[in-house]
């Protein structure tokens, strides 16, 4: 990592991520938005309030509802010079542009003998929480994270927003950007201009001895609460913040799960081909004489979400669940 | 011949000899092709001819400048060679070696070469329209007079980011030119079981901007038509449709015998063969027979050193399968 971050400053998720995007439009005149109602609206969820007003229609551009031109076109221009960051608002209707993502940005520079780059960000709002239902709720990280040639992203903390951004944006890569909804009020430290956070890299958000959970986005809050809480009766977890999920830094996640032997993935999105289930499978093939209890998975069950809050939140993995499922590790 | 002749009167005898000439580099290029495809010379089983169709990418690509850019699809080996593709980058592409146009590849469905502004083929039917679309936009967000074409059949005009596409282009008025190479066939389904308004120019109608119905065969026709639609687009007049109508000769691919096709249909497109027609048009303006020899012998000479070349070129190697999968490379990737 490099950069700073403030003592003093706090800031939202939200908040963070605008100051990423201001920043690398003044810095590079090629950082362009386009999306639906990323302009005149400042964006479904206001992450780009404001940088219509600051950067003008030329680089702030308000799309019709069309998701496969959307992320096409950011790919034709990222082709010509561009750096475009485009707005799906939500993870749901990517599905409209899967094409453009998966056989034509995530393959351009492969295919094409490395003649052209794709260095565009496609920022995505995913996730529960707001009884948005089963087509506003989705999370479908392990789809992309599926397809080699894309770099997926998905960070906690407004200071690893702001830097994972800014390095997407700089990126020649495409990069799929997942911001998960409940994130977007959270506070925390703020970065300044210089902070950028390597894609590809994990952090540890707490150390501990006795066991390792594994996830990322939203969970990351919800396993440190679990940590916190488990802490008090002597059970000291160590928490990987994944941040990015394509490529995967295996390497912190093997470094922590051989120093702990017990591992637990945790995720929001349901379970059968998730990534829990490849995260998993690795820690086992490599270490399997070491571990001592087998590799745990907790996540959504594999259900449609349903709109009816109550129904939603028993459905996904909370602070009291992982609290079990660290106890029946620690018992196996 | 009194239409030929009154032709003639807007161009010259060269631009007429040029564009024979292109065409006849492309309808020879895919005969040397699929004579390969047959041997089992070619690195990859899928690959599909445009002869027939050669009007269509000679005529536009005449009208275009250097900076401009170009997508074009899966029957692409006439638009890649009409951009001013190399010989040489085809035929070593098509037989997998390192010094193809994608480092062998991509063959024959993904050409490409970013010197000459050519953004690649695509084999996702449409899947390239919104690439030229975008890179129209950014040609006209930084106030450049890069015009962008976009290739693709009439398959393409039935899939929905073609909508999204042209409308998009049509609201910002971006400067790219949609060609529809409507050969009438999307594979098997004919072009009145795909569409309820055959007419390009009146689909144009309903995105408010200008389309026209072309005569594909025709060359001189289609470069007319090319040049007005560029013309417009690079003064910022936005996008335009241009339904370019033709005809695939051979099936849709090696193993398409053509039966959902009539022979009497397949008869009548034949004997409006494009180098047939420019052809007679050579003759009825003077050209003497031994300048389209000449022509055809220097073609068969660039199409054997081509072949040369791409067999003295080293076989695309399993040790570099790996590179590219990203540009910007991480310390975790495989």
């Amino acid at each position: 990592m490099t950069g700073t971050l403030s003592s003093a400053r706090t800031v939202s998720f939200r908040d963070a991520l605008r100051e990423a995007l201001h920043e690398e439009m003044e810095a590079d005149e090629s950082v362009i938005l386009l999306g639906e109602d990323v302009g005149r609206y400042g964006g479904a969820y206001a992450v780009s309030r404001g940088l219509l007003e600051r950067f003008g229609e030329r680089r702030v551009i308000d799309t019709p509802m069309s998701e496969a031109l959307i992320v096409g076109a950011a790919l034709g221009a990222a082709m010509v010079g561009a750096r475009p960051v485009a707005e799906i608002m939500y993870m749901d209707f990517v599905t409209l542009a899967m094409d453009n993502l998966v056989n034509q940005a995530a393959k351009v520079h492969y295919m094409f003998g490395g003649q052209f780059n794709a260095p565009l960000v496609v920022r995505v709002q995913q996730g529960t929480g707001r009884g948005a239902g089963s087509q506003h709720s989705q999370s479908l990280e392990g789809w992309f994270a599926h397809v080699p040639g894309l770099k997926v992203v998905a960070p906690s903390t407004p200071a690893d927003a702001k830097g994972l951004l800014k390095a997407a944006i700089r990126d020649n890569d495409p990069v799929l950007f997942i911001e998960h909804k409940g994130l977007y009020p959270r506070k925390g430290a703020a970065a300044e201009v210089d902070h950028v956070v390597p894609l590809g890299v994990a952090d540890v958000k707490r150390t501990g001895t006795d066991v390792t959970i594994v996830t990322w986005s939203n969970h990351v809050h919800i396993a440190l609460e679990a940590a916190e809480r488990l802490s008090a009766d002597g059970v000291s977890v160590e928490v990987v913040d994944m941040r990015c999920l394509a490529p995967l830094d295996m390497t912190t996640v093997l470094d922590s799960a051989g120093s702990t032997r017990r591992v637990l993935v945790l995720h929001e999105a349901c379970r059968t081909g998730g990534l829990g289930a490849e995260i998993a499978a690795t820690v086992g093939e490599q270490l399997f004489g070491e571990l001592a209890a087998p590799v745990r998975r907790l996540t959504a069950p594999d259900v449609v979400l349903p709109a009816h809050t109550e129904l939603e939140r028993t459905l996904i993995p909370d602070v009291e669940d992982v609290v079990l499922a660290v106890r029946d590790l620690l018992s196996s | 011949m009194s239409v030929f002749d009154q032709d003639t009167r807007i161009v010259d005898v060269s631009t007429l000899v040029r564009l024979y000439r292109g065409m006849v580099r492309i309808r020879r290029a895919e005969e040397r092709i699929l004579e390969l495809l047959l041997q089992n010379r070619l690195s990859s089983t899928m690959c599909h001819v445009s002869i027939g169709q050669e009007a269509v990418a000679v005529g536009v690509c005449d009208v275009l400048r250097p900076e401009d850019y170009v997508t074009s699809t899966h029957r692409g080996h006439g638009h890649f060679l009409a951009r001013g593709g190399a010989m040489s980058a085809l035929m070593a592409e098509l037989m997998g070696r390192e010094t193809g146009a994608c480092r062998g590849r991509g063959s024959s469905m993904h050409l490409v070469d970013a010197s000459i502004g050519h953004l690649g083929s695509n084999a996702i039917v449409g899947g390239h329209i919104p690439i030229a679309t975008g890179a129209a936009l950014w040609s006209s967000l930084t106030g450049q007079s890069r015009v962008a074409v976009s290739f693709f059949g009439d398959g393409a005009t039935t899939e929905g980011i073609f909508h999204e596409a042209v409308n998009f282009a049509a609201v910002r008025g971006l400067p790219v030119v949609f060609v529809i190479e409507n050969n009438h066939y999307a594979m098997s389904l004919p072009w009145e079981r795909a569409t309820a308004q055959p007419s390009v120019a009146r689909k144009a109608e309903g995105y408010g901007i200008i389309g026209v119905d072309v005569d594909g065969q025709d060359v001189l026709a289609v470069r007319e038509a090319a040049d007005q639609a560029v013309s417009r687009a690079r003064r910022g007049e936005g996008p335009t449709l241009l339904g370019v109508e033709t005809y695939r000769f051979l099936g849709h691919s090696r193993g398409d015998p053509s039966t959902y096709r009539d022979r009497e249909e397949e008869q009548r497109w034949h004997a409006r063969d494009p180098l047939l027609l420019e052809k007679i048009r050579l003759s009825a303006a003077g050209v003497a027979g031994d300048v389209t020899e000449s022509l055809e012998r220097e073609i068969e000479a660039e199409i054997v050193a081509a072949m040369e070349f791409a067999e003295a070129g080293p076989i695309a190697s399993v040790d570099e399968v790996f590179s590219d999968i990203y540009a910007t490379p991480l310390g975790g990737d495989q």
